[in-house]
């Protein structure tokens, strides 16, 4: 395009002097996106470390003065259980899930993706309409079902299920494992390997990205999962850190100083990993979003 | 059948046999072994959604606590869907979520296909912003609506401080019937950035060789715009509109959080899901909590299928010329 269509010497400057006043505008515009995108978080941080006088001035002090590191003790030793017990529910519920969703997500897209089977098709069919389904329409039964197990206050009825797998990581891994060649798979075949050994030689090591990204999916989502926590905990020593912020909310309304230290302290984990794994996070959305 | 063959008198053919028959074999075994693979999800579909979700339709047509199970027929739905307003919240609940629903909607899209386009214009630092952008997405809801709620105190708030720098008067926000569900609406604009990803992304797939023949062709900007990416990015577009209506038609931990439980004031922020919690987890009437489930299930169903059926109007998809592309 650039040799044909621009014949002088003058246009082609003016046409340069036009796309840099164009990409100007367009670095101005998403930089002031940006700034107003991190405000509230700013804020919440500036809120977290102002002395109590200077939370309710109006108009706002951005820079507390000075600076109250103690806010962050305070708000930690607000509960009448220890906060390490919040932070450590809260891991092992992740953890554990994300644990679960790995393990039988990456069995169940291996077997869609590269098995032959009577039924597979119809089988797939189901798996992705369960995507549309929204969860409240099953959340009574099971409740009654884990009740009656003496499930709740545990945290069974939330890790267990995830261990049966779940259509959108199915769906995600499965698309991810029919980008890997077949050819692959027939000289495994030749050289002896079975199905299994195929899974396991073949396709869990290729696919240790695909399983990086549904492992960061899931921990975030566990982490930041608060209704079905809510439904099933009841007792302060079994609380999530969602639940338990909530709880401080209910019953101390308006400590704005103790509520932003604890939000920021619960943002951390899911905002850590994903500023660490960026590009896995980015990869993964592009592989469900885009084919989807 | 293998016992006759091998009664054969050949090595060659035995051999032979016994190789179709190991063949066969193989290919039942790894039958199995699918089956065996794929069980995980089928035990779990059966268990924990095709299950229970029949028993939530049985619970519907009853009145039942943890303890008591009683027959009332139709009674929940005659209930529900009165329309004496006296007697139920659903068309309330429902005209709160659509409201949020349909205004929310069309402005994360609005905002995230914008921020996607921009992005896309060979922008340096794009990375930087993807990453900018797409922060709020990966905040816990609760830490999401303690902030808001914060940002939206009618006296000392931050968003109330910026409509009087210039010389507005803020309104009382999530304490107003008027102006609580738009609180809401403005907060999920916030995460935009989940949608720009998708939309960067399918943006991203547009072969440029069609925007340069198009060019070459004598098309302006928005000649491309409205020829090229709109029909381009339809299939995207698709994908967000019917998982943002099923997403957020969800919405619950905001409305929770920030109103207490409540979906005050006046039940003005009342959504679909935060009144089943209430009836089901707080009055314990599981029945009539089963029977507004499937209501809320049954109305997002139509809507998935009225989309998926007018996508065929809008949707462009590339193999329905290119043959082999998909």
């Amino acid at each position: 395009m650039s040799g044909a269509a621009v014949g002088m010497g003058s246009s082609r400057a003016s046409i340069e002097r036009s796309r840099r006043t164009q990409t100007f505008i367009i670095h101005a515009v998403l930089i002031a996106g940006g700034i107003i995108v991190m405000i509230p978080l700013a804020w919440m941080l500036s809120t977290s470390l102002k002395p109590p006088h200077q939370i309710t001035k109006f108009p706002p002090i951005w820079i507390p003065d000075p600076f109250v590191w103690s806010n962050y003790v305070r708000a930690v030793t607000i509960f009448p259980v220890s906060f390490v017990v919040f932070v450590r529910n809260s891991m092992y519920m992740s953890l554990m899930i994300t644990l679960g969703t790995v393990l039988s997500n990456a069995v169940v897209a291996f077997a869609f993706a590269r098995l032959t089977f009577r039924g597979s098709r119809v089988l797939f069919i189901i798996v992705l309409s369960t995507m549309m389904l929204p969860q409240q329409v099953t959340m009574i039964p099971l409740f009654i079902l884990f009740s009656k197990f003496g499930w709740i206050n545990t945290y069974n009825p939330l890790i267990v299920p995830h261990f049966f797998a779940n259509a959108y990581f199915v769906f995600l891994l499965r698309q991810f494992y029919t980008t890997i060649p077949r050819e692959l798979d027939d000289a495994a075949r030749i050289d002896g390997c079975g199905v299994i050994g195929l899974f396991l030689r073949i396709m869990l090591p290729l696919s240790k990205p695909a399983l990086g990204i549904t492992a960061i999916f899931a921990f975030t989502w566990a982490w930041n999962e608060f209704l079905g926590p809510l439904i099933y905990l009841s007792r302060m020593e079994t609380f999530p850190l969602a639940i338990a912020l909530s709880f401080l909310r209910a019953a101390h309304g308006v400590l704005w100083s103790e509520l932003m230290v604890v939000s920021f302290i619960a943002m951390l984990p899911p905002v850590l990993l994903f500023f660490v794994a960026q590009k896995h996070y980015i990869q993964g959305i592009v592989i469900t979003g885009v084919k989807g | 059948m293998s016992a006759e063959l091998q009664s054969s008198q050949t090595p060659w053919t035995r051999m032979l046999a016994s190789n179709a028959w190991s063949r066969r074999t193989l290919r039942q075994r790894e039958e199995l072994i699918a089956y065996l693979l794929v069980s995980p999800w089928v035990i779990g579909f059966l268990a924990f959604i095709l299950g229970p979700m029949l028993t939530s339709l049985g619970l519907s047509f009853t009145e039942t606590d943890l303890f008591t199970l009683e027959f009332v027929g139709l009674e929940n739905y005659t209930k529900l869907l009165s329309f004496d307003t006296t007697r139920t919240l659903f068309w309330t609940t429902l005209y709160n979520t659509a409201y949020y629903v349909f205004l929310s909607i069309p402005l994360t899209i609005s905002v995230g296909f914008f921020i996607a386009m921009l992005l896309n214009q060979n922008i340096s630092g794009q990375p930087t912003y993807r990453v900018v952008y797409y922060l709020p997405a990966v905040i816990p809801g609760i830490a999401t609506s303690l902030l808001w709620l914060w940002l939206f105190q009618p006296e000392f708030g931050l968003i109330n401080w910026a409509l009087s720098l210039v010389g507005i008067e803020g309104p009382r926000w999530l304490f107003d019937r008027s102006t609580a569900k738009m609180a809401l609406v403005l907060m999920s604009v916030w995460g935009a950035g989940s949608n720009m990803l998708i939309f960067l992304a399918g943006l991203q797939g547009i072969p440029t060789e069609l925007y340069e023949a198009a060019t070459i062709d004598g098309a302006g900007i928005w000649r491309r715009f409205r020829s090229i990416t709109i029909p381009m990015i339809s299939p995207t577009l698709f994908f967000v509109v019917v998982t943002q209506i099923i997403w957020s038609s969800q919405v619950f931990t905001n409305v929770y959080v920030m109103t207490e439980g409540k979906g005050g004031p006046a039940n003005a922020t009342l959504m679909m899901v935060l009144y089943l919690y209430q009836v089901a987890f707080r009055q314990y009437r599981m029945g009539y909590a089963s029977a507004y489930a499937w209501i809320f299930f049954l109305i997002l169903l139509v809507f998935t299928l009225v989309l998926f059926r007018s996508s065929k109007a809008w949707v462009y998809y590339e193999t329905e010329i290119g043959g082999q592309r998909s």
